[in-house]
C-alpha cells in the first residue's frame, strides 16, 4: 500500500520531468534546423539565468506575478473549476493596489497591506461573479471568465486613459508608502528589480497548502472538486464552496497583479493587449500539479526560460520566441501525460493479466 | 515501472548527446545579429579602402551598437524594422562595428534588456520608441558610464534637466506633415481634406499644424476637417471618424494615428471599391508597402516618412567618431533626410511633387518656418 502511494507520487514527478526533457529536446531540433547551434543556445539560456546575480534576481522577479497566477489556477483546479480569467482579475488587481498606491497617502505599515488588500479584493470581485453565475445559473465558468478577460482589460485601459494618465501610457508612480521595492533585495541582485513581494509569493504557496490541506473548508473544496454529487449528499453547501473558491482563486490573481503594480513596474499602463501572466498561470499550474511545491518550481522554469531567452538571442542568435515553442511543448507533453498515463496503466494491466 | 523511466530517460540523454554532435558541425552558421561583420573579416579587409575607418572605432577594439526593440519585435514594419535597417547599413558601411538587436516580448523586458547590452559594454545603446523611457532613465543611472539614445522622446530626471548619458532623437514631423499637407491640396478634387490624430498631445499636434499649414499654403480656402480618436489602437474608431469624414466630403485623409489609422484605410478601400475616389495618406513608414491594397489599386496615397533608420546611423555614426551626442535633443529634419515623403508616390501628379521639392527647399532655406502647436499655425494662417 504504502509502496503504491510513493509509485504514485514518483510517477507524478515523473511526468513532469520527461515533459520538460522532451520539450528542450523539441527545442534543440528546432535550433538545429533553423541552422543554430543547441548547445550554444542552451548554455546561452542557462548563463541568462544564473550567468549574473543580476539576472537571476530578474529571474525571481518574473516568477513571482507566475507563481500567484499559477496558485490561482490550481485553487480553482481543485473545486473543479477551470479559471482561465486569471488573466483579467490579475489586471484588475494591478488596477486596484496602484490605484490604492497613488491616491492614498498613508504610512507604510497601512498603505502597503492597504493597497494589497485592494488588489485582492478586485480579483476576488472578478473571480466572484463567474463564481456566482456558475453557482446559481449553470453558467459554465470557462466561458464568463474568458469575458471577463475583456471586461476587465478594456475597463481598466478606460480608467488610465481617462483619469489617471501621467505620461505616455500609463498612471504616475505609486506613493513609496505602498512600493515592495526594496534597496536591499535590489542591491544584493546589483539592481534587478526584485522586491518583497518575492516573499509574499512564497508564503502564499504556504497558505494555499494550509487551506486546502489543513482546514476543513479546504477539505470540503478538494471534495466538491472530487464529486459534487456526493458532497452534496454528504451535506456540504456545493454552490457556496464554488463562490468560495472562484473569490479565492480571484484574489490570488488579484494579488499577482499587485505584484506588478506595486513592485516590478510601480505602475500600471494601458495594456494593448494581455500580459499572458494569466495565460501562463494554467501552464504553471499544470506542469506543477496543482501543489504548492511544484507551483513553485514551475514558475521559477518559466520565469528563468523567458529571463534566459533574452540572453539566449543576444549571445547565440536564437530568437526568443524559441523559449515560447519550448514552454507549448511542455505542457503539450504534460497534457499528453494522460495518455502515457493510460497507456501505462494498460501495460500494467496486461503484465497483471499474465 | 522504475526500469521504463530509466530507459526513457537514457534514451533521452542519448540523443541529446546525438543532437549536440550534429550541432557541432553546424557551428558555422553565422548568429543572425552579428550584421555579417566579424573580426576575421574586418582583418581580410584590412588591405582595402576599410581600413580607413578602423581607427575610428579606436584602440583597436570593436564599436559595437545595439539596439532593444519594443514589443512590436524587430519585423515590426515600423520603428524597429527601420530601427535596425539603418543599424544594419551602418554595420555594412562600417565592417569593424558590431551592430545587434534584442527583442523585448514583453514590456517588462524593456530594462533587463538595456541592462543587458550596457553590461556587455555596448559603445551605444538604442532604445526604440517611447515606451522605454522609464526604463531607460533607471537603466541610464545605473550604468553612468555607458552610452544611450532613445527615440522619438526626450527623457528628462526629476528636475526637468536632460540626461547626460541618454542621447534624445526626435523629428521634425510637421515638416514631413507640410509636404504632405500641400499634396493634398493640389490634389484634392473636392478641396475638402483630414486629418485624424491619435491621442492628442504635443506630438501628435505637430503633425496636425504642419499638415494644415501646407494644405493652406496651397489653397488657403481648402476646408480640413480635423478629429482625434484618443486612441492609438482603435481600428474601429478610426473607422468610424474617416466613414463620417468621407461623407462630409472630404477626398483625401492624413492620419497620425497608429493601428487606429488601419480603420480608416479599411473604410478608404470599401469606398474605393464602391467606385469613390477617396485617399489616404500614411504615416511613420511607406504604408502603401505594408497596407491600402485593393482590386483595382491602392488607396494609400503617399505617406510622411520618419527616417528612424537615417537617425539611428547617424547617432551611431557621430558616437563611434567619439562625437556621442549626450545629453542632447537631436531634431531630424527634412535637411538630415530624417523625415519626409515616402518613395511610393505613383499616384501624386508631378505637378505636386515638383511643388514638393521647391517646398522642401524652402523649409530647409528658412523661406518656410512650419508652425508646430497650434498659436504657431494660427499665426501661420494669418501670415498668408
Amino acid at each position: 500500500m504504502i509502496g503504491n502511494v510513493l509509485k504514485s507520487k514518483l510517477f507524478g514527478i515523473t511526468i513532469p520531468l520527461i515533459a520538460i526533457g522532451f520539450g528542450f529536446l523539441a527545442g534543440a531540433v528546432i535550433m538545429l534546423l533553423s541552422g543554430h547551434n543547441p548547445i550554444t543556445g542552451y548554455v546561452a539560456l542557462f548563463q541568462g539565468v544564473f550567468g549574473e546575480i543580476y539576472y537571476f534576481g530578474e529571474t525571481l522577479q518574473r516568477m513571482t506575478p507566475l507563481i500567484f497566477s499559477g496558485l490561482a489556477v490550481a485553487f480553482a483546479l481543485r473545486t473543479g473549476l477551470l479559471n482561465i480569467g486569471v488573466e483579467g482579475q490579475l489586471i484588475v488587481g494591478w488596477f486596484a493596489s496602484v490605484f490604492v498606491g497613488i491616491v492614498v497617502e498613508a504610512p507604510m505599515i497601512i498603505h502597503l497591506p492597504l493597497a494589497m488588500a485592494a488588489g485582492a479584493i478586485a480579483g476576488a470581485l472578478w473571480g466572484f461573479v463567474p463564481g456566482l453565475l456558475k453557482a446559481k445559473f449553470e453558467v459554465h465558468e470557462v466561458i464568463v471568465t474568458i469575458m471577463m478577460n475583456y471586461i476587465a482589460l478594456h475597463i481598466v485601459n478606460h480608467f488610465i486613459r481617462n483619469n489617471l494618465l501621467a505620461s505616455g501610457q500609463r498612471t504616475d508612480f505609486i506613493n513609496s508608502s505602498a512600493s515592495l521595492s526594496s534597496e536591499y533585495l535590489a542591491a544584493l541582485t546589483d539592481f534587478s528589480r526584485l522586491h518583497w513581494g518575492f516573499l509574499i509569493a512564497i508564503i502564499s504557496c504556504v497558505i494555499m497548502w494550509f487551506i486546502l490541506w489543513k482546514t476543513t473548508k479546504g477539505f470540503e473544496l478538494r471534495a466538491v472538486g472530487f464529486n459534487k454529487n456526493a458532497s452534496s449528499y454528504a451535506g456540504m453547501n456545493v454552490n457556496f464552496n464554488i463562490i468560495l473558491s472562484m473569490s479565492v482563486s480571484g484574489a490570488f490573481a488579484g494579488v499577482g497583479g499587485a505584484m506588478l503594480g506595486l513592485g516590478t513596474y510601480q505602475y500600471a499602463n494601458i495594456l494593448p493587449a494581455f500580459t499572458s501572466y494569466g495565460f501562463d498561470g494554467i501552464a504553471v499550474a499544470l506542469l506543477g500539479g496543482s501543489t504548492s511545491i511544484g507551483i513553485f518550481l514551475a514558475a521559477f522554469l518559466f520565469g528563468g526560460l523567458k529571463e534566459g531567452a533574452n540572453n539566449m538571442q543576444a549571445a547565440a542568435g536564437v530568437a526568443p520566441e524559441l523559449v515560447e515553442i519550448i514552454i507549448a511543448l511542455i505542457i503539450f507533453f504534460v497534457a499528453s501525460s494522460y495518455l502515457v498515463r493510460w497507456i501505462y496503466t494498460k501495460l500494467q494491466f496486461k503484465k497483471e493479466g499474465k | 515501472m522504475k526500469k521504463r523511466v530509466m530507459m526513457l530517460m537514457s534514451s533521452v540523454l542519448a540523443a541529446g548527446t546525438l543532437l549536440a554532435a550534429c550541432g557541432e558541425e553546424n557551428n558555422e552558421s553565422t548568429p543572425i545579429n552579428d550584421g555579417g561583420n566579424n573580426a576575421n573579416e574586418a582583418a581580410d579587409n584590412s588591405a582595402d579602402e576599410n581600413t580607413g575607418n578602423n581607427e575610428a572605432a579606436g584602440e583597436g577594439e570593436a564599436f559595437t551598437a545595439q539596439m532593444v526593440t519594443d514589443i512590436g519585435g524587430v519585423d515590426d514594419r515600423s520603428f524597429n524594422e527601420s530601427a535596425w535597417a539603418g543599424l544594419t547599413l551602418f554595420g555594412e558601411d562600417y565592417p569593424n562595428a558590431e551592430v545587434g538587436y534584442v527583442q523585448s516580448s514583453d514590456a517588462s523586458d524593456y530594462a533587463p534588456n538595456l541592462n543587458r547590452i550596457a553590461r556587455e559594454g555596448t559603445d551605444i545603446s538604442f532604445a526604440i520608441g517611447f515606451l522605454m523611457e522609464d526604463d531607460i532613465k533607471t537603466v541610464a543611472a545605473q550604468n553612468e558610464d555607458q552610452n544611450f539614445a532613445i527615440v522619438d522622446t526626450v527623457v528628462t530626471d526629476d528636475n526637468g534637466d536632460l540626461i547626460p548619458n541618454i542621447a534624445n532623437i526626435t523629428f521634425a514631423e510637421h515638416e514631413g506633415s507640410f509636404l504632405v499637407g500641400a499634396v493634398a491640396a493640389m490634389q484634392s478634387e473636392t478641396d475638402h481634406i483630414g486629418f485624424i490624430g491619435g491621442v492628442e498631445g504635443e506630438l501628435i499636434k505637430k503633425f496636425e499644424s504642419g499638415f494644415k499649414a501646407g494644405a493652406k499654403f496651397v489653397n488657403p480656402d481648402i476646408e480640413i476637417a480635423t478629429q482625434y480618436a484618443q486612441n492609438f489602437n482603435d481600428a474601429s474608431k478610426g473607422q468610424q471618424i474617416g466613414n463620417a469624414m468621407y461623407g462630409n466630403g472630404a477626398d483625401i485623409i492624413f492620419h497620425a494615428a497608429g493601428a487606429t489609422g488601419n480603420g480608416l484605410i479599411t473604410d478608404a478601400i470599401e469606398r474605393a471599391q464602391d467606385g469613390e475616389n477617396v485617399w489616404v495618406i500614411g504615416v511613420d513608414q511607406d504604408q502603401a508597402l505594408t497596407q491600402g491594397d485593393w482590386d483595382d489599386g491602392n488607396v494609400i496615397l503617399t505617406s510622411m516618412v520618419k527616417r528612424v533608420d537615417e537617425a539611428v546611423y547617424q547617432v551611431a555614426e557621430s558616437t563611434m567618431n567619439g562625437e556621442y551626442p549626450g545629453g542632447e535633443v537631436l531634431e531630424f529634419t527634412l535637411e538630415d533626410a530624417g523625415v519626409g515623403i515616402a518613395e511610393s508616390r505613383e499616384n501624386v501628379s508631378e505637378e505636386a511633387l515638383t511643388a514638393v521639392e521647391e517646398y522642401t527647399d524652402m523649409i530647409i532655406n528658412g523661406e518656410i518656418v512650419v508652425p508646430k502647436t497650434d498659436e504657431e499655425y494660427e499665426e501661420f494662417e494669418g501670415s498668408l
